[in-house]
């Protein structure tokens, strides 16, 4: 019995150690973006995975490049970034949750087509529309950080309805009914009442929206003047797509630039994100 | 019409009729923005897609002349058998060892929380950073061997292979946990107290358990592959080139959603009406497959 127990345990010691030595293999890419921000622009090809020496250390040569690396401000494409994230999430967590409670409360043949219509989005790829989108967007002048978030709550709509329709169809009717006869309005019902029952869908909505938006590149691509607007992938990939000779050693420190706020965001909420990502599986 | 109501969403009229006064503010902002984002750009690109067109106001109806041109389009259909050959072997690989490292990190080893965060950590990167990591790691260590992940289409989609799959095994891998930690606990004691050896119980016990996961993780991995875009531009962006005699060129790892895009913005803006062909074909087989996902998902629903 003791022997078996023993096996037991040196099974799941060496499954431990196998698993340390794959997290090694599975961080070395990210691992290597750091080591080669240090590094002269001309040792990132040809010593890629040799570490930093006195003769190829670039100190922080590299990031100050980057910051401006093609005649564009970095920070700018983290603001712009940031913007279309936030404000982009922010629309869709608003009015998809509210678009879902009020379908599935009056549930009339118009709701169930709407619903139905953003069940249906959900299957189309992107370049099915993206052509007559990037011009609908021109025309509306949705193509400003600032307006292409209703592009966002157009066609990421209905992931997030579906997921609010699903979790407001659990909750009992019978709260709603006893704050229309404490003399609340829908309006106040939906925000003191609905609201903050839908907290953890929020959370997990949120979470999708925002690692989607974020790292999203065809449709601000597509839609943004990319002289002006460059989010973040647009940045990288315009560098890297249309430049002649790259510098590989600024775009590898632009490159870890966009990786540490990612990083931080996903250390931070890893707990919602995982449940979130656990959660949203269910729609496909 | 009047459609049956199921018994959940059976609806106080207290509640439903002061709710339907505020339609303007609950319900028209996310439709007004669904029409803008979605129905309209929908139904204007399969219209287009019967038309001769450059630009969106310059359109002639031409029927499907169009569609028999995306058909007969050898770079299209080369790119149709490359990304289903890519899904196919993606799917294999993410989902075998997505569910190995599901299975292993919920049998209470030491570090699964660390483990975990590591091997989801790359979803949170965007597809074309991601892929701008890889050509640098990949091309540092083929410059070993004179050469690159561009001048080689074999290579090419190894690599396209090895970043899908360092990207989505994680986020596989969670969907597994979540199944896995959902296997009802008496099963797995009372096949323990049976006799049944580790592999029995996993064959039997587990694995049947957690066929909602399999479901759901299979045909994410596949639709993924299928719509690959971000990573295929990022890293080899089609190459390597063949040039055939007639002028035409086939990009070698050139897959169906980059194929797309090459055709509405690449030199000849003739063409764009042959890309939205091609855009309505892809749809169709996205949407198929999809489909078949939510059916299978909707079946789960009914077992529970």
């Amino acid at each position: 019995m003791k022997g078996a127990f023993q096996k037991e345990k040196f099974g799941k010691n060496l499954t431990t150690a196998l698993f340390v030595v794959l997290s090694v293999i599975y961080v070395f890419p990210v691992f290597m973006v750091l080591v080669n921000t240090f590094k002269k622009n001309t040792f990132v090809k040809t010593d890629t995975f040799g570490m930093p020496n006195a003769e190829s250390w670039a100190s922080f040569d590299n990031i100050i490049t980057g910051v401006t690396f093609g005649g564009y401000p970095f920070a700018n494409s983290v603001l712009y970034s940031v913007i279309v994230t936030l404000l982009g999430t922010f629309l869709i967590l608003l009015f998809t949750s509210m678009a879902a409670w009020y379908i599935s409360r009056v549930d009339s043949l118009a709701c169930r087509i709407v619903y139905y219509g953003c069940v249906f989005s959900m299957v189309v790829p992107f370049q099915m529309v993206m052509f007559t989108l990037a011009k609908t967007a021109d025309t509306l002048k949705l193509n400003t950080p600032w307006t292409i978030p209703v592009i966002y709550l157009g066609f990421g709509a209905g992931l997030a309805v579906f997921m609010f329709v699903g979790f407001v169809k659990s909750i009992p009717l019978d709260i709603e009914e006893a704050a229309a006869i404490d003399g609340c309005n829908p309006f106040r019902t939906y925000f003191s009442v609905v609201l903050p029952m839908m907290k953890p869908t929020m959370i997990s909505v949120a979470i999708l929206e925002i690692m989607w938006i974020w790292n999203d590149y065809l449709l601000p691509y597509l839609v943004l003047d990319i002289k002006k607007y460059r989010t973040i992938p647009i940045h990288i990939q315009y560098l890297k797509g249309s430049y002649g000779t790259v510098d590989l050693g600024a775009t590898m420190a632009l490159i870890l630039l966009s990786i540490i706020p990612v990083i931080i965001f996903y250390l931070t909420c890893q707990k919602h994100i995982i449940k979130g990502v656990a959660a949203g599986a269910v729609k496909g | 019409m009047k459609l049956k109501r199921d018994s959940a969403a059976v609806n106080s009229e207290m509640i439903r009729k002061p709710i339907q006064r505020w339609a303007p503010l609950f319900l028209i902002p996310m439709v007004a923005s669904f029409l803008i984002g979605f129905v309209w750009p929908f139904f204007h690109g399969l219209f287009l897609s019967f038309c001769k067109f450059r630009t969106t106001s310059d359109w002639e109806w031409i029927g499907i002349d169009n569609y028999g041109k995306a058909l007969t389009d050898e770079s299209f259909m080369y790119s149709f058998g490359f990304t289903a050959i890519f899904a196919v072997v993606s799917l294999v690989l993410i989902n075998v060892f997505a569910f190995a490292v599901a299975y292993a990190l919920t049998q209470k080893i030491k570090g699964a929380n660390l483990f975990r965060t590591v091997f989801f950590m790359p979803n949170l990167i965007g597809g074309i950073v991601l892929g701008y990591i890889w050509s640098m790691i990949f091309d540092g260590f083929l410059s070993y061997y004179q050469t690159s992940i561009l001048m080689d289409t074999e290579l090419g989609f190894w690599g396209l292979i090895i970043l899908t799959c360092w990207q989505q095994i994680g986020y596989m891998m969670i969907i597994y946990i979540a199944g896995l930690q959902a296997v009802p606990e008496d099963m797995l004691e009372a096949a323990k107290i049976d006799g049944a050896s580790a592999m029995q119980t996993l064959f039997k016990v587990t694995i049947p358990n957690v066929m909602p996961s399999i479901t759901i993780c299979t045909f994410l991995s596949l639709t993924n592959g299928f719509k690959l875009f971000d990573q295929n531009l990022a890293l080899t962006g089609g190459s390597p080139y063949i040039i055939n005699p007639d002028g035409t060129s086939i990009h070698t790892t050139e897959m169906l959603a980059l194929n797309i895009y090459q055709t509405f913005y690449g030199q000849n803006t003739a063409s764009r009406g042959v890309a939205q062909a091609k855009a309505v074909l892809f749809f169709i087989l996205v949407a198929g497959l999809a489909l078949a996902q939510l059916s299978a998902t909707r079946k789960k629903e009914v077992q529970q």
